[in-house]
């Protein structure tokens, strides 16, 4: 069954400047929505606000029906940034704990879901290493692992593979998949066309406006083009 | 229980930086270490002139460490001092004795009084003494009158910059950010942080104390348990300033430059500078700042050996400073997330 999780319609300034402007998005679980788009563009922006730590100059944003922001929707949710934010000094281990204390794992399973997550990023022989001595593309993995820790409804991923070797990334869209099939709802932006082709939807952003939006085929039917790739291209991406 | 989080995190890591660690502690000792070697050295040598002294004062003059040189009765006083190696000269004229400090030397203006004084006395009661300073005035300080500053400050200093980099390094690192994606809520960041470092820095407070009175020796009249409330109270109010300032800083130098804007001029009215000899376009700055209080408190009992009574308005006040920058603390990290 299908059931509408987020619906926003957002107009976002920093002073003057427009970054998004009237942004109309419904999304539904049992979806990867991804945003493509060059970069400045505004993905971030407006994922920023679809998870409550922006708010919009014009316009609202609803999650499970109810407006953002709020504390109890924010609970549902699992941020990823492009930034790593990570505690260096720390352990992968100690880090985890943390966020996993403050995101409200409970306290029993919690050493249960962070193996979980850690098998998942590959990262479970590096449980006690601290992070400072990681390399870029595991501290992605861990910042990722740290998403999805506290079984969000909705995971908002800012670029999360960045750095992150072919095979692994697989693995780690296989997951996405299997979390999509369960009925989350993932927000995944990307530069990179072969995961574009695994979203159940695209949304491409242009100067901080929606300008298609559609499955990956009927992007390409749209544009006339074999490959997404192609198909950004010729929206000016 | 979200506080417990951050309080537990912020000491985990503290733990695994031990630079840092050590730098809060260490560097604090190893500065007053050496300002005390630097006031409270080597015995003073001192060299005094004498114009006219009576020979029933003269032939008593006799003392350690001081040199007693006759000069003729014609002689320019000021010009002796200033281009001869002169500390003082005394100078008798009509049963008047006239005494003219070099003066630019605090501590050594008060030993040469001392001196005169009681080898004057006992001879000519009737003799008075006038003080006439060349450079400086009388209420110039020593260690003891300004160690309890020091520790004071160099307490605020350390804490106030090491609490504003690593709640600016929070933002700068993008935790601050995923942080405000999940339901924690501001005023727990904001305490689980005044509480981390409040359980650090009261460990730092103690050991600085414990060694600026125990090792050092500074002067130490009052009871070592309303030292360390204080030094705490001036912990906890750096923490929350640098805590609130690290918000309008970019990065760590920025940090670092607020340490001349906000911190260094808060140690000239902390009591190194009579409050009174302070132009009055500045004075009014004192009762602004934190040290101000924290000080006057410090020198209250290990100076003056007072207890609660006196200091409480202090601490009350220091209370008050952390308690507000915590409030606009909350209320800036709106910046960051409206709820």
């Amino acid at each position: 069954m299908t059931t509408t999780i987020i619906d926003a319609n957002v107009t976002k300034r920093f002073g003057k400047k427009k970054v998004l402007e009237d942004v109309t998005l419904t999304l539904t679980n049992n979806e990867i929505f991804g945003l493509l788009g060059p970069s400045g563009s505004g993905k971030t922006t407006l994922v920023k606000i679809l998870c409550g730590i922006d708010v919009p100059t014009e316009g609202h944003v609803s999650v499970f029906g109810k407006k953002m922001p709020d504390l109890e929707l924010i609970k549902r949710i699992g941020y990823m940034a492009q930034a790593d934010a990570l505690y260096h000094e720390l352990t992968a281990k100690e880090n985890l704990v943390f966020f996993a204390s403050i995101s409200g794992v409970k306290r029993n399973k919690r050493a249960e879901r962070i193996q979980q997550v850690m098998k998942l990023v590959d990262l479970e022989s590096d449980l006690n290493t601290k992070v400072e001595t990681f390399s870029g593309g595991m501290k992605r993995r861990l910042s990722l692992a740290i998403a999805l820790l506290h079984e969000p409804d909705i995971l908002v991923l800012d670029e999360p593979t960045v750095g992150i070797d072919p095979a692994l990334r697989n693995k780690i869209w296989d997951t996405f998949e299997i979390l999509k099939e369960s009925g989350v709802l993932i927000v995944v932006t990307t530069h990179v066309m072969d995961e574009a082709e695994r979203c159940s939807r695209l949304g491409m952003v242009r100067d901080g406006q929606l300008i298609a939006i559609g499955t990956p085929d009927e992007i390409k039917t749209k544009t006339e083009a074999s490959t997404i790739e192609q198909a950004f291209l010729s929206y000016g991406g | 229980m979200r506080v417990l989080a951050v309080v537990n995190r912020i000491l985990k890591q503290f733990l695994h930086d031990k630079r840092t660690m050590a730098l809060m502690i260490l560097a604090p000792i190893l500065v007053l270490t050496m300002l005390s070697l630097v006031f409270n050295g080597e015995e003073l040598e001192l060299k005094i002139g004498l114009i006219d002294v009576p020979s029933t004062v003269y032939t008593n003059m006799e003392q350690e460490n001081v040199a007693f040189v006759k000069l003729d009765s014609d002689t320019d006083v000021n010009e002796t001092l200033e281009q001869e190696d002169y500390d003082a000269i005394l100078a008798f004229e009509q049963g008047e004795s006239k005494l003219i400090l070099e003066g630019s030397d605090p501590s050594i203006n008060n030993v040469i009084i001392d001196n005169i004084k009681s080898e004057i006395s006992p001879n000519t009661t009737s003799v008075s003494l006038s003080v006439e300073h060349l450079y400086g005035s009388q209420d110039l300080t020593t260690f003891d009158n300004i160690g309890p500053v020091l520790v004071g400050f160099f307490i605020f200093f350390f804490v106030f910059l090491i609490a504003g980099v690593s709640f600016l390094r929070e933002r700068t690192q993008g935790t601050l950010e995923r942080l405000l994606a999940s339901p924690i809520k501001r005023w727990e960041l904001v305490m689980g942080y005044v509480i981390g470092f409040g359980v650090f820095t009261t460990i730092q407070s103690s050991i600085i104390a414990l060694y600026s009175i125990y090792v050092i020796d500074l002067m130490m009249e009052g009871s070592f348990f309303y030292v360390l409330i204080i030094t705490v109270m001036i912990a906890l109010s750096a923490l929350t300033l640098g805590i609130l300032l690290s918000a309008f800083a970019k990065n760590e130098l920025q940090m670092i430059q607020f340490i001349p804007l906000v911190v260094v001029p808060q140690f000239f009215f902390a009591g190194l500078f009579k409050l009174e000899t302070i132009s009055d376009y500045l004075s009014w700055l004192g009762p602004l700042t934190p040290l101000y209080y924290g000080a006057d408190a410090l020198r209250d009992v290990m100076i003056r050996g007072q207890g609660l009574i006196e200091i409480w308005t202090n601490l009350v006040v220091l209370g008050g400073f952390s308690i507000v920058f915590i409030i606009m603390n909350i209320f800036a990290l709106k910046k960051h997330r409206s709820i």
